[in-house]
Parts: structure tokens; C-alpha cells; sequence
């Protein structure tokens, strides 16, 4: 019955509204159009219970854009186990991106974008620190804020290199002698992070 | 409209992001340096007992340590 009611209230507001007593074009405000016709044809029915919350209203909303691009962006960059940067100042930072590396500066569109296996570098200034991530997601918003979350980062200096070679060719072997998709699926994360790492450790 | 993104590899493979993101924190922690990989691993160790139910009641429990490895 009340799948019935934004329809016909459609057609309402559709028609020469001025002719009906009910002129809801006139009376409710520009915007939440939708809910506020919903709202007002609920009491009518049914005065006694609340209306129903719609998922939009449960949402905290998102942080709007500044009228003016802030200088710095403020990175809070946390692990499960610790937070390794928490609201820092910085001019920039570059995420890996599954894209791609992707430069974020202040001012930056809001994005989220998921994290492959590469180097995270926050500059501030002339210093540059480098984290080696293993995944993760960058969530920037308007306001010049990135949350970046990552479930291992560790320092560049913190990685073995024989390590990453060993790891390197044995994954390299296990994926030309993988037979079921799932262990080819192993075999070519463990390819593309040791690869990462090499990368990251002779970039 | 063949599909509606890209999908990654290891998603046609059957597998999900949590698993694939393990995967890949777990590769990073063995490739590191001594007093860093001891940590690390020692960090992700869990330690539980398990008792199964039955009729009710549970039954003696084992105790297992595993590492995280799956």
C-alpha cells in the first residue's frame, strides 16, 4: 500500500498542483524533496507511528569541500597493531595504488582507492620516509584528510634483499608448476609482492 | 556490460580480499630482517583452546598454537 504512495505522489506534484488541496510542490523545501513527500503523506495515513528512517538519514555526512585548498594534507596512517602516523601535517604522499602510484596533494579529489603491494612516501618539507605496504586502502576525503590503512608496513631498511630473491624465484617455480587455479591464484601474489619488495628495496 | 570491473585475479581463483591481503602481509613479515621478522611473527601467533560441544556439554578441549599461516 505504501509502495503505492511515492507514485502517486509523483503524479501529484506532476499535475496542476494549484487545482488539488493538497499543494505538495509548494509546500515542501528544495531539498530532501523526496523524503519530506514521503514524511508528510505517512502522517496523513498513519499519524500515531514514527516514519521510517531512510539509509541517507543513518549516514554521518561526508566532509565537504573546503572554499579554499588547504596548504597541507593531514595523513593518518594506521596499521592493525599500531598507528604509525597519526594526523600529520605533510605536503604529500604517494600511495600504490592498484592504478598505478598516485600522488596525493592537498586540495586532492575524494577518492578511495585500493592498495597493491608497493612503497608508500610521505614528503614533508625536503624528507621523504618510504614504508614498503602489503595492501591496504587510501580513503582521501574533501577536507584534505587521507586515511591510509595497510595490514603490514614496514620501513624499507627493515627488508632482507637475499630474502625477497629467495622468496622471488621459489614463488617464480611454484607458479610454473602450479596446476589448480587457487595455487596459481598463491603463486602469482607471492610473484607480485616478492616483486614489489625488489623493487621497492633496488628502486 | 561483459562485466561490471576488472576483476582480479585471485578473485576469480575463489579467493577473497581478507585472504588475499594475509597472504600478502604474511609474505612481507618472512622476507624481513632479523630482530623484525621475530617480532612480526611473534605478533600474529594466536594461542586458543577449543572444546567441541556435544549433548550439551563440552568435550576436554585442545589447546593449539598456530602461527599465521593458514
Amino acid at each position: 500500500m505504501f509502495r503505492q504512495t511515492s507514485r502517486l505522489l509523483a503524479r501529484t506534484t506532476g499535475a496542476a498542483t494549484s487545482r488539488r488541496s493538497r499543494a505538495f510542490s509548494t509546500d515542501v523545501p528544495a531539498t530532501p524533496a523526496q523524503d519530506s513527500n514521503f514524511i508528510e503523506s505517512w502522517k496523513k495515513v498513519i499519524p500515531n507511528i514514527d516514519p521510517p528512517k531512510t539509509p541517507s538519514s543513518f549516514m554521518t555526512p561526508r566532509p565537504a569541500t573546503p572554499a579554499s585548498i588547504p596548504s597541507k594534507i593531514t595523513v593518518n596512517f594506521v596499521l592493525p597493531y599500531a598507528s604509525e602516523l597519526s594526523a600529520k601535517e605533510v605536503d604529500m604522499v604517494i600511495v600504490p595504488a592498484t592504478t598505478g602510484q598516485m600522488g596525493v596533494l592537498p586540495g586532492h579529489v575524494p577518492t578511495i582507492a585500493e592498495l597493491k603491494p608497493g612503497v608508500l612516501s610521505v614528503h614533508e618539507g625536503n624528507d621523504v620516509t618510504k614504508y614498503f605496504l602489503s595492501s591496504g586502502f587510501a580513503l582521501i576525503h574533501a577536507n584534505s584528510v587521507a586515511d591510509i590503512v595497510a595490514v603490514e608496513a614496514v620501513p624499507l631498511d627493515h627488508i632482507d634483499p637475499a630474502l625477497v630473491q629467495k622468496g622471488l624465484a621459489e614463488f617464480t617455480q611454484k607458479l610454473g608448476s602450479a596446476t589448480t587455479d587457487l595455487e596459481k591464484a598463491e603463486a602469482q601474489i607471492g610473484v607480485d609482492v616478492h616483486s614489489a619488495m625488489n623493487s621497492a628495496i633496488t628502486g | 556490460m561483459a562485466s561490471n570491473a576488472a576483476v582480479p585475479f585471485w578473485r576469480t581463483a575463489g579467493m577473497t580480499y581478507i585472504t588475499y591481503s594475509n597472504i600478502c602481509a604474511n609474505l612481507v613479515r618472512n622476507c624481513l630482517k632479523e630482530p623484525y621478522k621475530t617480532e612480526a611473527l611473534s605478533r600474529e601467533k594466536v594461542h586458543f583452546s577449543i572444546s567441541k560441544w556435544t549433548n550439551g556439554k563440552p568435550e576436554k578441549p585442545t589447546i593449539r598454537s598456530d602461527s599465521s599461516e593458514e
